[in-house]
Protein backbone atom coordinates (compact mmCIF):
# COMPACT_ATOMS: atom_id res chain seq x y z
CA UNK A 1 0.00 0.00 0.00
CA UNK A 2 0.96 3.49 -0.67
CA UNK A 3 2.16 6.10 2.07
CA UNK A 4 -0.02 8.90 2.98
CA UNK A 5 0.85 11.49 0.46
CA UNK A 6 2.59 14.78 1.93
CA UNK A 7 0.29 17.74 2.08
CA UNK A 8 -1.88 19.60 -0.23
CA UNK A 9 -1.62 22.60 1.01
CA UNK A 10 1.44 22.73 3.38
CA UNK A 11 -0.22 25.10 5.47
CA UNK A 12 -3.10 27.20 5.16
CA UNK A 13 -2.09 30.44 3.02
CA UNK A 14 -4.20 33.42 2.53
CA UNK A 15 -3.93 36.64 0.70
CA UNK A 16 -3.38 34.40 -3.16
CA UNK A 17 -7.29 33.70 -3.22
CA UNK A 18 -10.18 35.04 -2.62
CA UNK A 19 -11.67 32.56 -0.27
CA UNK A 20 -9.88 32.62 3.61
CA UNK A 21 -7.31 29.99 4.05
CA UNK A 22 -7.27 28.42 0.20
CA UNK A 23 -5.06 29.65 -2.43
CA UNK A 24 -6.28 28.32 -5.52
CA UNK A 25 -2.91 29.57 -7.69
CA UNK A 26 -1.12 26.83 -5.17
CA UNK A 27 -4.01 24.33 -5.63
CA UNK A 28 -3.54 24.17 -9.06
CA UNK A 29 0.10 22.79 -9.09
CA UNK A 30 -1.86 19.83 -8.01
CA UNK A 31 -3.26 19.38 -11.43
CA UNK A 32 -0.36 18.50 -14.19
CA UNK A 33 -3.25 19.34 -16.62
CA UNK A 34 -2.58 23.09 -16.12
CA UNK A 35 1.46 22.58 -15.90
CA UNK A 36 0.72 20.76 -19.62
CA UNK A 37 -1.79 23.36 -20.92
CA UNK A 38 0.13 26.68 -19.34
CA UNK A 39 -2.64 29.16 -20.65
CA UNK A 40 -5.44 26.98 -20.25
CA UNK A 41 -8.33 28.85 -18.70
CA UNK A 42 -10.65 25.67 -17.65
CA UNK A 43 -14.52 26.83 -16.89
CA UNK A 44 -15.79 23.83 -17.84
CA UNK A 45 -16.00 21.53 -14.17
CA UNK A 46 -19.48 21.29 -14.31
CA UNK A 47 -18.95 19.12 -17.57
CA UNK A 48 -16.34 16.92 -15.85
CA UNK A 49 -13.15 18.37 -13.13
CA UNK A 50 -9.40 17.42 -14.22
CA UNK A 51 -7.70 15.41 -11.51
CA UNK A 52 -5.25 16.11 -8.96
CA UNK A 53 -2.00 13.91 -8.96
CA UNK A 54 -3.08 12.32 -5.92
CA UNK A 55 -5.91 10.62 -7.87
CA UNK A 56 -3.58 9.80 -11.07
CA UNK A 57 -0.63 8.41 -8.79
CA UNK A 58 -3.11 6.49 -6.02
CA UNK A 59 -4.92 4.50 -9.77
CA UNK A 60 -1.36 3.98 -11.12
CA UNK A 61 -0.15 2.48 -8.19
CA UNK A 62 -2.89 0.51 -7.59
CA UNK A 63 -2.43 -1.18 -10.95
CA UNK A 64 1.32 -1.25 -10.30
CA UNK A 65 1.43 -2.91 -6.80
CA UNK A 66 -1.80 -4.28 -5.72
CA UNK A 67 -4.52 -5.30 -8.71
CA UNK A 68 -6.26 -7.75 -8.25
CA UNK A 69 -10.02 -8.97 -8.76
CA UNK A 70 -12.08 -8.01 -5.89
CA UNK A 71 -14.37 -10.00 -3.40
CA UNK A 72 -13.04 -14.00 -5.26
CA UNK A 73 -9.44 -14.70 -4.60
CA UNK A 74 -8.36 -16.74 -1.35
CA UNK A 75 -4.38 -15.46 -2.32
CA UNK A 76 -3.41 -12.31 -0.26
CA UNK A 77 -2.96 -9.91 -3.91
CA UNK A 78 -6.74 -10.44 -3.83
CA UNK A 79 -7.39 -9.89 0.07
CA UNK A 80 -5.49 -6.62 -0.24
CA UNK A 81 -6.96 -5.40 -3.51
CA UNK A 82 -10.64 -6.14 -1.93
CA UNK A 83 -9.80 -4.27 1.06
CA UNK A 84 -8.98 -1.37 -0.65
CA UNK A 85 -11.88 -1.12 -3.14
CA UNK A 86 -14.20 -1.56 0.35
CA UNK A 87 -11.83 1.22 1.87
CA UNK A 88 -12.89 2.91 -1.01
CA UNK A 89 -16.54 2.59 -0.44
CA UNK A 90 -16.05 3.61 3.68
CA UNK A 91 -14.48 6.98 2.11
CA UNK A 92 -17.70 7.96 0.16
CA UNK A 93 -19.86 6.97 3.47
CA UNK A 94 -17.91 9.13 4.98
CA UNK A 95 -18.13 11.75 2.62
CA UNK A 96 -21.86 11.59 2.37
CA UNK A 97 -22.11 11.05 6.49
CA UNK A 98 -23.84 8.28 5.96
CA UNK A 99 -24.92 6.14 8.92
CA UNK A 100 -23.82 2.83 7.09
CA UNK A 101 -21.53 1.37 4.63
CA UNK A 102 -23.71 -0.83 3.06
CA UNK A 103 -26.04 2.23 2.14
CA UNK A 104 -23.19 3.10 -0.83
CA UNK A 105 -23.31 1.03 -4.32
CA UNK A 106 -21.04 1.73 -6.62
CA UNK A 107 -22.00 2.64 -9.94
CA UNK A 108 -20.86 4.16 -13.20
CA UNK A 109 -22.04 7.94 -12.41
CA UNK A 110 -25.20 9.92 -11.21
CA UNK A 111 -27.09 8.93 -14.52
CA UNK A 112 -26.91 4.95 -13.77
CA UNK A 113 -27.44 5.76 -9.90
CA UNK A 114 -30.84 7.40 -10.78
CA UNK A 115 -31.72 4.87 -13.08
CA UNK A 116 -30.58 1.82 -10.47
CA UNK A 117 -33.66 3.70 -8.61
CA UNK A 118 -35.81 4.03 -11.21
CA UNK A 119 -35.52 0.74 -12.31
CA UNK A 120 -35.38 -1.42 -9.02
CA UNK A 121 -37.24 0.54 -6.16
CA UNK A 122 -39.56 2.17 -9.05
CA UNK A 123 -41.33 -1.41 -10.08
CA UNK A 124 -41.16 -2.69 -7.03
CA UNK A 125 -42.90 0.29 -5.07
CA UNK A 126 -45.06 2.20 -7.29
CA UNK A 127 -48.93 1.46 -8.86
CA UNK A 128 -49.85 3.38 -12.09
CA UNK A 129 -51.21 6.56 -10.85
CA UNK A 130 -48.55 6.97 -8.53
CA UNK A 131 -46.74 10.02 -8.93
CA UNK A 132 -42.91 11.31 -9.49
CA UNK A 133 -42.58 14.88 -8.90
CA UNK A 134 -38.85 16.71 -10.36
CA UNK A 135 -38.85 20.33 -10.94
CA UNK A 136 -37.54 22.24 -14.53
CA UNK A 137 -34.25 22.23 -13.23
CA UNK A 138 -33.40 19.41 -13.66
CA UNK A 139 -30.51 17.22 -16.43
CA UNK A 140 -32.00 14.49 -18.90
CA UNK A 141 -30.51 12.08 -16.27
CA UNK A 142 -33.16 13.09 -13.78
CA UNK A 143 -35.82 13.38 -15.81
CA UNK A 144 -35.80 10.53 -18.64
CA UNK A 145 -35.29 7.31 -16.48
CA UNK A 146 -38.55 8.53 -15.03
CA UNK A 147 -40.05 9.05 -18.04
CA UNK A 148 -39.16 5.10 -19.11
CA UNK A 149 -40.51 3.87 -16.04
CA UNK A 150 -43.65 5.96 -17.12
CA UNK A 151 -44.04 4.36 -20.08
CA UNK A 152 -43.84 1.11 -18.20
CA UNK A 153 -45.51 1.29 -15.29
CA UNK A 154 -48.15 4.05 -15.98
CA UNK A 155 -46.73 6.37 -13.32
CA UNK A 156 -47.24 10.22 -13.69
CA UNK A 157 -44.44 12.28 -13.64
CA UNK A 158 -45.14 15.72 -12.41
CA UNK A 159 -42.80 19.08 -12.74
CA UNK A 160 -42.77 21.69 -10.29
CA UNK A 161 -41.47 25.22 -12.16
CA UNK A 162 -39.26 28.22 -11.15
CA UNK A 163 -39.66 31.30 -9.41
CA UNK A 164 -39.21 33.96 -11.73
CA UNK A 165 -35.76 34.66 -10.66
CA UNK A 166 -34.86 31.25 -11.61
CA UNK A 167 -34.90 29.45 -8.43
CA UNK A 168 -37.18 26.26 -7.93
CA UNK A 169 -40.60 27.78 -6.90
CA UNK A 170 -41.24 26.29 -3.30
CA UNK A 171 -45.24 27.01 -3.13
CA UNK A 172 -46.09 25.44 -6.84
CA UNK A 173 -43.67 22.58 -5.26
CA UNK A 174 -45.55 22.39 -2.34
CA UNK A 175 -48.41 22.45 -4.46
CA UNK A 176 -47.69 19.45 -6.41
CA UNK A 177 -47.02 17.32 -3.69
CA UNK A 178 -49.87 15.09 -2.80
CA UNK A 179 -50.81 11.93 -1.52
CA UNK A 180 -49.79 10.36 -4.54
CA UNK A 181 -46.41 11.62 -4.70
CA UNK A 182 -44.34 8.66 -4.04
CA UNK A 183 -40.96 9.75 -5.40
CA UNK A 184 -39.18 13.70 -5.29
CA UNK A 185 -36.49 13.77 -7.64
CA UNK A 186 -34.65 16.57 -7.60
CA UNK A 187 -31.22 18.08 -8.67
CA UNK A 188 -29.55 20.41 -5.50
CA UNK A 189 -27.86 22.34 -7.78
CA UNK A 190 -28.61 22.60 -10.94
CA UNK A 191 -26.42 21.93 -14.05
CA UNK A 192 -27.75 24.62 -16.18
CA UNK A 193 -27.73 27.74 -14.15
CA UNK A 194 -26.29 26.64 -10.56
CA UNK A 195 -29.38 27.42 -8.86
CA UNK A 196 -29.30 25.89 -5.31
CA UNK A 197 -32.40 24.07 -4.06
CA UNK A 198 -32.80 24.07 -0.45
CA UNK A 199 -33.21 20.29 -0.63
CA UNK A 200 -33.70 20.28 3.64
CA UNK A 201 -37.06 22.14 3.22
CA UNK A 202 -37.82 19.76 0.12
CA UNK A 203 -37.24 16.50 2.30
CA UNK A 204 -39.14 18.10 4.66
CA UNK A 205 -42.05 19.22 2.71
CA UNK A 206 -42.05 15.55 0.62
CA UNK A 207 -41.22 13.67 3.55
CA UNK A 208 -44.63 14.72 5.11
CA UNK A 209 -46.88 14.05 2.69
CA UNK A 210 -45.20 10.35 2.53
CA UNK A 211 -42.89 10.48 -0.37
CA UNK A 212 -39.30 9.83 -0.58
CA UNK A 213 -36.81 12.27 -1.92
CA UNK A 214 -33.72 11.04 -4.60
CA UNK A 215 -31.12 14.52 -4.45
CA UNK A 216 -29.15 14.37 -8.15
CA UNK A 217 -25.67 15.62 -6.33
CA UNK A 218 -23.70 15.36 -8.98
CA UNK A 219 -22.61 19.50 -9.24
CA UNK A 220 -23.66 19.84 -5.35
CA UNK A 221 -21.11 17.13 -3.81
CA UNK A 222 -17.63 18.40 -5.56
CA UNK A 223 -18.55 22.22 -4.15
CA UNK A 224 -20.48 21.95 -0.52
CA UNK A 225 -20.19 19.54 2.51
CA UNK A 226 -23.18 16.56 2.03
CA UNK A 227 -25.06 15.28 4.94
CA UNK A 228 -27.71 12.68 4.01
CA UNK A 229 -28.35 11.80 7.54
CA UNK A 230 -28.59 15.78 8.67
CA UNK A 231 -30.67 16.58 5.13
CA UNK A 232 -32.87 12.67 6.05
CA UNK A 233 -32.92 11.88 1.92
CA UNK A 234 -33.49 8.78 1.01
CA UNK A 235 -31.38 8.13 -2.12
CA UNK A 236 -28.70 10.37 -2.84
CA UNK A 237 -26.58 10.81 -6.37
CA UNK A 238 -23.16 11.30 -7.08
CA UNK A 239 -20.44 11.00 -9.90
CA UNK A 240 -16.77 10.58 -9.64
CA UNK A 241 -15.31 12.69 -12.59
CA UNK A 242 -17.02 15.94 -11.10
CA UNK A 243 -15.36 15.19 -7.42
CA UNK A 244 -11.75 15.21 -9.48
CA UNK A 245 -11.96 11.35 -9.13
CA UNK A 246 -11.87 9.00 -12.43
CA UNK A 247 -14.80 8.71 -15.16
CA UNK A 248 -17.03 5.69 -14.89
CA UNK A 249 -16.98 5.43 -10.96
CA UNK A 250 -20.00 6.98 -9.11
CA UNK A 251 -22.26 6.11 -6.09
CA UNK A 252 -26.11 5.68 -5.26
CA UNK A 253 -26.36 6.52 -1.19
CA UNK A 254 -29.85 4.47 -0.46
CA UNK A 255 -31.13 4.10 3.61
CA UNK A 256 -30.80 0.43 4.33
CA UNK A 257 -34.27 -0.55 4.78
CA UNK A 258 -34.75 1.03 1.41
CA UNK A 259 -31.79 -1.25 -0.76
CA UNK A 260 -32.77 -4.28 1.63
CA UNK A 261 -36.04 -3.95 0.13
CA UNK A 262 -35.08 -3.53 -3.44
CA UNK A 263 -34.65 -5.89 -5.97
CA UNK A 264 -31.81 -6.86 -7.95
CA UNK A 265 -31.66 -4.24 -11.49
CA UNK A 266 -28.75 -5.98 -13.05
CA UNK A 267 -27.57 -9.97 -12.94
CA UNK A 268 -24.59 -11.79 -13.29
CA UNK A 269 -21.54 -12.30 -11.06
CA UNK A 270 -20.81 -10.40 -7.70
CA UNK A 271 -24.23 -10.12 -6.69
CA UNK A 272 -25.56 -13.65 -5.70
CA UNK A 273 -25.47 -15.80 -2.69
CA UNK A 274 -26.18 -19.20 -4.46
CA UNK A 275 -26.66 -20.12 -8.01
CA UNK A 276 -28.79 -23.09 -9.32
CA UNK A 277 -30.92 -23.51 -12.39
CA UNK A 278 -34.17 -23.39 -10.23
CA UNK A 279 -33.03 -20.94 -8.07
CA UNK A 280 -30.79 -18.23 -6.92
CA UNK A 281 -30.36 -16.34 -3.67
CA UNK A 282 -29.20 -12.48 -4.17
CA UNK A 283 -26.97 -10.74 -1.70
CA UNK A 284 -27.68 -8.03 0.09
CA UNK A 285 -27.02 -4.50 -0.29
CA UNK A 286 -25.07 -3.20 -1.13
CA UNK A 287 -23.30 -6.25 -3.23
CA UNK A 288 -26.99 -6.96 -4.52
CA UNK A 289 -26.77 -4.03 -6.60
CA UNK A 290 -22.63 -4.63 -8.20
CA UNK A 291 -23.39 -7.32 -11.31
CA UNK A 292 -20.33 -8.11 -12.16
CA UNK A 293 -16.76 -6.90 -11.58
CA UNK A 294 -16.76 -3.51 -10.62
CA UNK A 295 -14.23 -0.65 -11.35
CA UNK A 296 -11.73 -1.34 -8.81
CA UNK A 297 -9.45 1.10 -9.78
CA UNK A 298 -11.85 3.44 -10.58
CA UNK A 299 -13.43 3.13 -6.81
CA UNK A 300 -9.88 3.74 -5.42
CA UNK A 301 -9.41 7.00 -7.47
CA UNK A 302 -12.62 8.12 -6.13
CA UNK A 303 -11.83 7.42 -2.52
CA UNK A 304 -8.28 9.54 -3.20
CA UNK A 305 -10.38 12.37 -4.76
CA UNK A 306 -12.53 12.32 -1.77
CA UNK A 307 -9.18 12.34 0.63
CA UNK A 308 -8.21 15.52 -1.80
CA UNK A 309 -11.38 17.38 -1.11
CA UNK A 310 -10.83 16.59 2.21
CA UNK A 311 -8.14 17.31 2.67
CA UNK A 312 -8.23 21.28 1.02
CA UNK A 313 -11.59 21.40 2.78
CA UNK A 314 -14.71 21.12 1.75
CA UNK A 315 -15.49 24.36 3.97
CA UNK A 316 -12.95 26.16 2.38
CA UNK A 317 -14.05 24.46 -1.85
CA UNK A 318 -17.25 25.98 -0.33
CA UNK A 319 -16.46 29.44 0.78
CA UNK A 320 -13.71 29.66 -2.31
CA UNK A 321 -16.41 28.69 -5.21
CA UNK A 322 -19.26 31.06 -3.59
CA UNK A 323 -17.17 34.36 -3.55
CA UNK A 324 -15.89 33.29 -6.83
CA UNK A 325 -19.09 32.78 -8.38
CA UNK A 326 -20.21 36.13 -6.88
CA UNK A 327 -17.62 37.76 -8.71
CA UNK A 328 -18.30 36.41 -11.91
CA UNK A 329 -21.77 37.41 -11.12
CA UNK A 330 -20.55 40.95 -10.60
CA UNK A 331 -18.04 41.11 -13.82
CA UNK A 332 -20.20 39.67 -16.19
CA UNK A 333 -23.08 41.27 -15.27
CA UNK A 334 -21.47 44.68 -16.26
CA UNK A 335 -21.58 43.29 -19.88
CA UNK A 336 -24.20 45.34 -21.78
CA UNK A 337 -26.13 42.57 -24.11
CA UNK A 338 -25.43 39.41 -21.68
CA UNK A 339 -28.15 38.15 -19.90
CA UNK A 340 -27.07 35.56 -16.59
CA UNK A 341 -29.78 33.09 -16.31
CA UNK A 342 -31.35 33.46 -13.19
CA UNK A 343 -30.72 31.01 -10.23
CA UNK A 344 -32.74 32.16 -7.58
CA UNK A 345 -31.75 32.63 -4.18
CA UNK A 346 -28.55 31.14 -4.04
CA UNK A 347 -26.37 30.41 -7.11
CA UNK A 348 -23.00 28.48 -6.85
CA UNK A 349 -20.27 27.39 -9.36
CA UNK A 350 -22.43 27.72 -12.66
CA UNK A 351 -22.70 31.37 -14.85
CA UNK A 352 -24.84 30.37 -17.86
CA UNK A 353 -25.34 33.12 -20.51
CA UNK A 354 -26.65 34.46 -23.36
CA UNK A 355 -25.19 36.65 -25.23
CA UNK A 356 -27.43 38.84 -27.27
CA UNK A 357 -27.51 38.33 -30.99
CA UNK A 358 -24.57 35.90 -30.68
CA UNK A 359 -25.06 31.83 -31.22
CA UNK A 360 -23.40 29.90 -27.99
CA UNK A 361 -21.55 27.74 -29.95
CA UNK A 362 -19.84 31.54 -31.99
CA UNK A 363 -19.18 32.84 -28.82
CA UNK A 364 -17.38 29.19 -27.44
CA UNK A 365 -15.61 29.01 -30.46
CA UNK A 366 -14.35 32.68 -29.89
CA UNK A 367 -13.24 31.89 -26.42
CA UNK A 368 -11.70 28.77 -27.36
CA UNK A 369 -8.94 30.44 -29.84
CA UNK A 370 -8.29 32.58 -26.20
CA UNK A 371 -7.83 29.31 -24.59
CA UNK A 372 -10.67 29.78 -22.08
CA UNK A 373 -12.68 26.48 -22.36
CA UNK A 374 -16.46 26.35 -21.66
CA UNK A 375 -19.55 24.65 -22.41
CA UNK A 376 -22.23 25.95 -24.95
CA UNK A 377 -25.52 24.46 -25.67
CA UNK A 378 -28.19 23.35 -23.82
CA UNK A 379 -25.90 21.05 -21.51
CA UNK A 380 -28.48 17.97 -21.39
CA UNK A 381 -31.26 20.41 -19.72
CA UNK A 382 -33.21 21.39 -22.66
CA UNK A 383 -36.62 22.10 -20.56
CA UNK A 384 -34.41 24.02 -18.49
CA UNK A 385 -33.41 26.04 -21.39
CA UNK A 386 -37.03 26.33 -23.11
CA UNK A 387 -37.59 28.08 -19.56
CA UNK A 388 -35.69 30.88 -20.66
CA UNK A 389 -37.20 30.36 -23.97
CA UNK A 390 -33.30 29.43 -25.46
CA UNK A 391 -32.41 26.45 -27.11
CA UNK A 392 -28.82 26.87 -25.10
CA UNK A 393 -26.91 29.20 -23.63
CA UNK A 394 -22.56 29.41 -23.04
CA UNK A 395 -22.01 28.42 -19.63
CA UNK A 396 -18.62 28.83 -17.75
CA UNK A 397 -18.38 26.58 -14.40
CA UNK A 398 -16.16 26.87 -12.27
CA UNK A 399 -13.53 23.97 -9.53
CA UNK A 400 -11.82 24.90 -6.51
CA UNK A 401 -8.57 25.55 -9.16
CA UNK A 402 -9.96 28.33 -10.41
CA UNK A 403 -9.57 32.08 -9.54
CA UNK A 404 -10.23 35.41 -10.28
CA UNK A 405 -7.85 35.82 -13.51
CA UNK A 406 -9.80 33.04 -15.22
CA UNK A 407 -13.20 35.22 -14.98
CA UNK A 408 -11.13 38.12 -16.19
CA UNK A 409 -9.90 35.96 -18.95
CA UNK A 410 -13.62 34.99 -19.23
CA UNK A 411 -14.85 38.47 -19.40
CA UNK A 412 -12.03 39.55 -21.80
CA UNK A 413 -12.84 36.84 -24.20
CA UNK A 414 -16.61 37.45 -24.40
CA UNK A 415 -16.00 41.26 -24.97
CA UNK A 416 -13.75 39.89 -27.96
CA UNK A 417 -16.56 37.83 -29.13
CA UNK A 418 -18.71 40.62 -28.74
CA UNK A 419 -16.63 42.80 -30.91
CA UNK A 420 -16.13 40.54 -33.80
CA UNK A 421 -20.07 39.78 -33.94
CA UNK A 422 -21.27 42.93 -32.64
CA UNK A 423 -23.56 44.48 -35.69
CA UNK B 1 -3.40 28.23 -33.49
CA UNK B 2 -5.19 29.05 -36.52
CA UNK B 3 -6.59 32.50 -36.82
CA UNK B 4 -10.12 32.24 -36.32
CA UNK B 5 -10.68 35.39 -38.65
CA UNK B 6 -9.92 32.66 -41.61
CA UNK B 7 -13.22 30.72 -39.84
CA UNK B 8 -14.92 34.14 -39.00
CA UNK B 9 -14.49 35.61 -42.59
CA UNK B 10 -15.82 38.89 -43.14
CA UNK B 11 -18.39 37.51 -45.98
CA UNK B 12 -19.48 35.24 -42.89
CA UNK B 13 -20.07 37.21 -40.60
CA UNK B 14 -22.06 39.49 -42.66
CA UNK B 15 -23.73 36.82 -44.06
CA UNK B 16 -24.40 35.58 -40.50
CA UNK B 17 -26.11 39.06 -39.40
CA UNK B 18 -28.01 39.73 -42.77
CA UNK B 19 -28.93 36.48 -43.97
CA UNK B 20 -30.65 36.64 -47.75
CA UNK B 21 -33.13 34.55 -49.07
CA UNK B 22 -34.33 34.15 -44.85
CA UNK B 23 -38.11 34.08 -45.64
CA UNK B 24 -40.54 31.20 -45.90
CA UNK B 25 -42.29 30.04 -49.34
CA UNK B 26 -45.82 30.06 -48.78
CA UNK B 27 -46.38 27.26 -51.37
CA UNK B 28 -43.00 25.44 -51.67
CA UNK B 29 -42.94 22.26 -54.14
CA UNK B 30 -40.38 20.92 -52.16
CA UNK B 31 -39.11 21.79 -48.20
CA UNK B 32 -37.30 19.87 -45.27
CA UNK B 33 -36.18 20.83 -41.81
CA UNK B 34 -32.27 19.82 -41.33
CA UNK B 35 -31.57 19.41 -37.46
CA UNK B 36 -28.19 19.22 -35.56
CA UNK B 37 -28.82 17.17 -32.32
CA UNK B 38 -25.20 18.65 -30.94
CA UNK B 39 -26.37 22.06 -30.86
CA UNK B 40 -30.08 22.12 -30.95
CA UNK B 41 -29.65 24.39 -34.42
CA UNK B 42 -32.77 23.37 -36.93
CA UNK B 43 -32.98 24.91 -40.28
CA UNK B 44 -36.14 24.70 -42.74
CA UNK B 45 -34.81 25.16 -46.34
CA UNK B 46 -37.61 25.52 -48.97
CA UNK B 47 -37.56 25.34 -52.66
CA UNK B 48 -39.78 25.84 -55.42
CA UNK B 49 -39.02 23.98 -58.67
CA UNK B 50 -39.84 24.75 -62.10
CA UNK B 51 -39.31 21.59 -64.07
CA UNK B 52 -35.56 20.16 -63.55
CA UNK B 53 -34.65 23.79 -62.52
CA UNK B 54 -34.74 26.23 -58.99
CA UNK B 55 -36.73 28.61 -60.10
CA UNK B 56 -36.70 30.20 -55.99
CA UNK B 57 -35.15 28.90 -52.68
CA UNK B 58 -35.14 30.37 -49.13
CA UNK B 59 -34.37 29.19 -45.35
CA UNK B 60 -35.74 30.10 -42.23
CA UNK B 61 -34.36 28.89 -38.48
CA UNK B 62 -31.49 29.64 -35.68
CA UNK B 63 -28.26 28.76 -35.76
CA UNK B 64 -24.68 30.04 -35.16
CA UNK B 65 -23.17 32.49 -37.88
CA UNK B 66 -21.60 29.51 -39.79
CA UNK B 67 -25.04 27.40 -40.30
CA UNK B 68 -26.86 30.90 -41.01
CA UNK B 69 -24.13 31.99 -43.14
CA UNK B 70 -23.60 28.97 -44.88
CA UNK B 71 -27.45 28.84 -45.80
CA UNK B 72 -27.72 32.29 -46.88
CA UNK B 73 -24.75 31.40 -49.85
CA UNK B 74 -26.10 28.25 -50.68
CA UNK B 75 -29.60 29.93 -51.52
CA UNK B 76 -27.60 32.54 -53.50
CA UNK B 77 -25.63 30.25 -55.59
CA UNK B 78 -28.84 27.47 -55.86
CA UNK B 79 -30.95 29.96 -57.56
CA UNK B 80 -31.60 29.56 -61.48
CA UNK B 81 -29.85 25.80 -61.33
CA UNK B 82 -31.06 22.88 -62.05
CA UNK B 83 -31.22 19.68 -59.47
CA UNK B 84 -28.27 17.95 -60.79
CA UNK B 85 -26.23 21.38 -60.48
CA UNK B 86 -27.19 22.18 -57.40
CA UNK B 87 -25.90 17.93 -56.36
CA UNK B 88 -23.18 18.43 -57.83
CA UNK B 89 -22.17 21.55 -55.91
CA UNK B 90 -22.96 19.82 -52.79
CA UNK B 91 -20.88 16.95 -53.23
CA UNK B 92 -17.89 19.45 -54.31
CA UNK B 93 -18.56 21.07 -50.93
CA UNK B 94 -19.02 18.32 -49.05
CA UNK B 95 -15.52 17.26 -50.40
CA UNK B 96 -13.73 20.69 -49.82
CA UNK B 97 -15.34 21.26 -46.04
CA UNK B 98 -14.67 17.75 -45.12
CA UNK B 99 -11.18 17.16 -46.61
CA UNK B 100 -12.11 14.67 -49.32
CA UNK B 101 -11.36 15.14 -52.88
CA UNK B 102 -13.23 17.61 -54.30
CA UNK B 103 -14.60 16.64 -58.05
CA UNK B 104 -13.99 18.82 -60.97
CA UNK B 105 -16.83 21.17 -62.05
CA UNK B 106 -17.77 22.43 -65.75
CA UNK B 107 -16.59 26.25 -65.40
CA UNK B 108 -19.78 28.41 -64.69
CA UNK B 109 -20.67 26.14 -62.19
CA UNK B 110 -17.09 25.97 -60.52
CA UNK B 111 -17.15 29.75 -60.54
CA UNK B 112 -20.80 29.81 -58.12
CA UNK B 113 -18.40 26.56 -56.30
CA UNK B 114 -16.04 29.58 -55.51
CA UNK B 115 -18.42 31.70 -53.93
CA UNK B 116 -18.84 29.22 -51.06
CA UNK B 117 -14.73 29.51 -50.59
CA UNK B 118 -14.87 31.10 -47.52
CA UNK B 119 -16.86 28.62 -45.87
CA UNK B 120 -14.23 25.89 -46.17
CA UNK B 121 -12.51 27.51 -43.24
CA UNK B 122 -14.06 24.99 -40.79
CA UNK B 123 -12.42 22.10 -41.98
CA UNK B 124 -9.82 22.88 -39.33
CA UNK B 125 -13.01 22.83 -37.02
CA UNK B 126 -14.17 19.47 -36.80
CA UNK B 127 -16.94 20.22 -34.39
CA UNK B 128 -18.13 23.00 -36.81
CA UNK B 129 -18.13 20.73 -40.41
CA UNK B 130 -21.99 19.85 -39.54
CA UNK B 131 -22.52 23.62 -39.08
CA UNK B 132 -21.57 24.46 -42.30
CA UNK B 133 -23.39 21.25 -43.82
CA UNK B 134 -26.70 21.39 -41.97
CA UNK B 135 -28.93 23.29 -44.71
CA UNK B 136 -27.04 21.02 -47.75
CA UNK B 137 -28.59 17.59 -45.73
CA UNK B 138 -31.75 19.67 -46.05
CA UNK B 139 -31.82 20.80 -49.62
CA UNK B 140 -31.01 17.32 -50.36
CA UNK B 141 -33.62 15.45 -48.07
CA UNK B 142 -36.54 18.48 -49.70
CA UNK B 143 -35.13 17.16 -52.86
CA UNK B 144 -35.76 13.59 -52.08
CA UNK B 145 -38.99 13.85 -50.01
CA UNK B 146 -40.43 16.87 -52.05
CA UNK B 147 -43.41 18.36 -49.87
CA UNK B 148 -43.80 15.89 -47.48
CA UNK B 149 -40.93 17.99 -44.91
CA UNK B 150 -38.93 15.55 -43.90
CA UNK B 151 -36.55 16.12 -40.74
CA UNK B 152 -32.63 15.11 -41.46
CA UNK B 153 -30.68 15.10 -38.65
CA UNK B 154 -26.69 15.48 -39.33
CA UNK B 155 -26.03 12.40 -37.17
Amino acid sequence: MMTASAPILPSPVSGGGIGRGFDPRQLRREFPIFANNPDLVFLDSAASAQKPRAVIDRMADYYRTDYANVHRGVYRLSARSTELFEEARDKVRRFLNAADRREIVFVRNTTEAINLVAQSWGPASLKPGDEVLISVLEHHSNIVPWQLLRDRIGIRLVVAPLDATGGLNLGEFEARLSPRTRLVAITQVANGTGAVVPVEVVVKLSHRMGAKVLIDGSQAAPRMPVDVQALGCDFYALTGHKVYGPTGIGALYGRYDLLAAMPPWQGGGEMILHVTFDKTEYQDPPHRFEAGTPDIAGAIGLGAALDFIEEVGRDNILEHEEALTGYGVDRLSRIVGLRLLGAGQRRLGILSFDLEGVHPHDVAQVLDQQQVAVRAGHHCAQPLMAWFDLSGTTRASLGAYNDERDIDRLVAAVEAAQEMFGR
Amino acid sequence: MMDLRELYQDIILDHGRRPRNFRKIEHPTHFAHGHNPLCGDRVTVFLTLDGDRIADVSFQGRGCAISTAAASLMTEVLKGKTIGEARALFAQFHARVTGGEPSELPKPLAEEAERLEPLTGVKAYPARVKCATLSWHALEAALKGGSSGETVKTE
